[in-house]
């Protein structure tokens, strides 16, 4: 792959040391290691990838939101982010909230994260309220996924780390190979090109097998080309996961593609919408977005939504 | 031409202007030649007094940038983290920071005498508010966002601030260390022209006052190549230890 080669050229070029002045040089600092390398590593050493089995067959993963309102305080007066919402999620569905900006799909992704605390309503995960980000939750960001002080194996390693399992480089390794990217384990994340990138944040969030994936625009900043690749690789994955997961997007064929259900939600004030149930069969190939009954999906979904983008484009009232 | 040939271009033209006006000028006390400045070197090198004032130099600054660097780097990161501490500190913080570390020579003399410690307590100064204030931005600089992923993935306080605030912090600590090494190392000289019986800036001082300019040059001369060393040596610490994954 063209990225591969640019980085072994980057290590071969990699000159340590040589003068004290600050050239720009990107390469130079790929052949020194992580500073916070951990010790003990063991290289053979595989884990049991039962646990993502197992998470399937406990059944986690259920979400329910009642009554979900978001208000914060803007400059203009009090603004309602989200107003009223029901959301119910059962175990291993792939929802995706699909809206133009401003409607409250991020704010209503963070909330079950545990990053914002709703000001009205009540939020649990398997009948747990929610409190704060936690390993129940996995979650995957537009920007700023990963750790830069880390190598990207330390990355996904940090999760099981955190939690004290045990070997969690083989883990990392595991879920590296995963998403394809075991020779760049010993990579500094901003040497992978973006697709990698998220990837690896992918394989991070997985590494600790949560019952919940959150993706928040997870693909927005990759081309198209890499962006397909990314829907189709993650579709991959979580066929063997199977976690629950809502995934915020803007993009209508994302949403068709990977979701069992499509949440279209509404602006001024943000709140649920409409949701279409996406009965198309599993496993789907990226020729599915030719077939008839996507596209029929598509029309639907693309009016339902074009009436916010216009009120958020134009407000009126 | 490669890159060492201008470099070495730059130097030979510098030497040879020097060595021009130096014959033009022709009064050593004035301007002494190059070669006038190497053979007082050489001689400072053999009667091994230059060595003392290089180690006494280099020791207060080391030791006053060390002392800066252990109160400076803590204080900022907790002032960054916690509002009130911030409140409690930056008025000071905001008075303190114009006062140039040559203003605090005399009140050094008064408290500390003449010798080591007026010095210590110089170079602290210099040193502090750079690493001071460079940290508080790394304080500020951890992005939210890998807060929340350490969090979701079971990170407690500790974790976090070991594994995520802190080295989200370190490019600015390590600018601050760089930075405030600099400023320490100058003002070592200043304080030991005026409060110190030894050190190069000392040795500076009594050779001008002997007339004897070729050897107060070597003294500059060691101040500049001793401060461009130091300097690397913390660039290599800061690319291989402190923040490796920076591509600068």
């Amino acid at each position: 792959m063209h990225d591969a080669v640019e980085l072994e050229d980057a290590r071969c070029a990699a000159s340590v040391g040589a003068d004290w002045s600050r050239p720009s040089d990107p390469g130079r600092n790929r052949m020194n290691k992580p500073a916070l390398a951990w010790p003990n590593v063991d290289a053979n050493a595989v884990p049991d990838h039962k646990l993502a089995r197992k998470v399937r067959g406990l059944g986690l993963g259920r979400i329910d939101g009642t009554n979900l309102s978001m208000r914060f305080a803007g400059r203009t007066g009090m603004v309602t982010a989200l107003d009223r919402v029901d959301i119910h999620i059962k175990s291993g569905e792939f929802v995706a909230l699909l809206g133009p900006s401003g409607c409250g799909k991020s704010t209503l992704l963070n909330l079950i994260a545990g990053i914002l605390k709703p000001s009205t309503g009540s939020l649990t995960i398997d009948e747990k309220p929610v409190d704060g980000p936690n390993p129940g939750c996995g979650i995957v960001f537009q920007h700023h996924s990963l750790f830069p002080w880390m190598s990207v194996l330390e990355n996904v390693a940090f999760g099981p780390r955190m939690l004290g399992k045990s070997d969690p480089v083989g883990t990392a390794r595991t879920l590296l190979a995963l998403v394809g990217l075991e020779k760049h384990e010993k990579a500094w994340p901003t040497s992978l090109s973006g697709g990698m990138q998220q990837r690896v944040g992918i394989a991070r969030a997985l590494a600790i097998y949560p019952p919940v994936l959150l993706m928040d625009e997870p693909f927005g900043a990759l081309d198209a080309q890499t962006r397909v690749m990314m829907q189709e690789e993650l579709l991959k994955i979580w066929s063997q996961f199977n976690t629950t997961v809502v995934f915020v997007t803007h993009d209508l064929e994302e949403a068709i593609f990977l979701a069992d259900r499509v949440v279209v939600m509404k602006t001024l004030p943000g709140g649920l919408k409409h949701e279409v149930v996406i009965d198309l069969p599993r496993p789907r190939a990226p020729a599915i977005i030719k077939s008839e009954r996507f596209n029929a999906y598509r029309s639907e979904i693309f009016e339902i939504i074009r009436d916010e983008t216009l009120k958020a484009f134009r407000p009126t009232s | 031409m490669n890159k060492w040939l201008w470099t070495l271009s730059g130097i030979v033209v510098f030497l040879g202007v020097w060595t021009a006006l130096s014959l033009s000028i022709d009064n050593a006390i004035l301007l002494p030649p190059p070669i006038a400045v190497v053979r007082g070197f050489v001689l400072l090198l053999r009667d091994g007094t230059l060595a003392g004032d290089i180690l006494a130099s280099l020791k207060r600054v080391l030791g006053g940038f060390a002392v800066a660097s252990a109160v400076a780097v803590p204080l900022a990161l907790a002032m960054a983290y916690w509002q009130p501490i911030e409140f409690l500190l930056s008025p000071v913080i905001t008075f303190l920071r114009p006062i140039p570390p040559i203003a605090w020579i005399p009140i050094a003399i008064l408290w500390f005498g003449i010798g080591d410690p007026p010095s210590y307590f110089i170079t602290a100064i210099a040193a502090f508010f750079p690493i001071f204030l460079n940290s508080i931005a790394g304080g500020r600089a951890v992005h939210a966002e890998h807060i929340h992923a350490a969090r979701s993935l079971g990170a407690g306080p500790r974790a976090l601030f070991l594994r995520v605030y802190l080295p989200s912090a370190m490019p600015h600590i390590a600018t601050g260390l760089r930075i405030g090494l600099g400023q320490s190392w100058m003002a070592v000289v200043t304080a030991e022209l005026i409060a110190a019986h030894s050190g190069l800036g000392y040795m500076i001082q009594a050779n001008r006052l002997a007339l004897e300019t070729s050897l107060v040059m070597v003294g500059m001369c060691v101040i500049g190549i001793l401060g461009a060393g130091m300097s690397g040596v913390l660039d290599v610490l800061e690319r291989v230890v402190l923040v490796p994954w920076k591509t600068p």
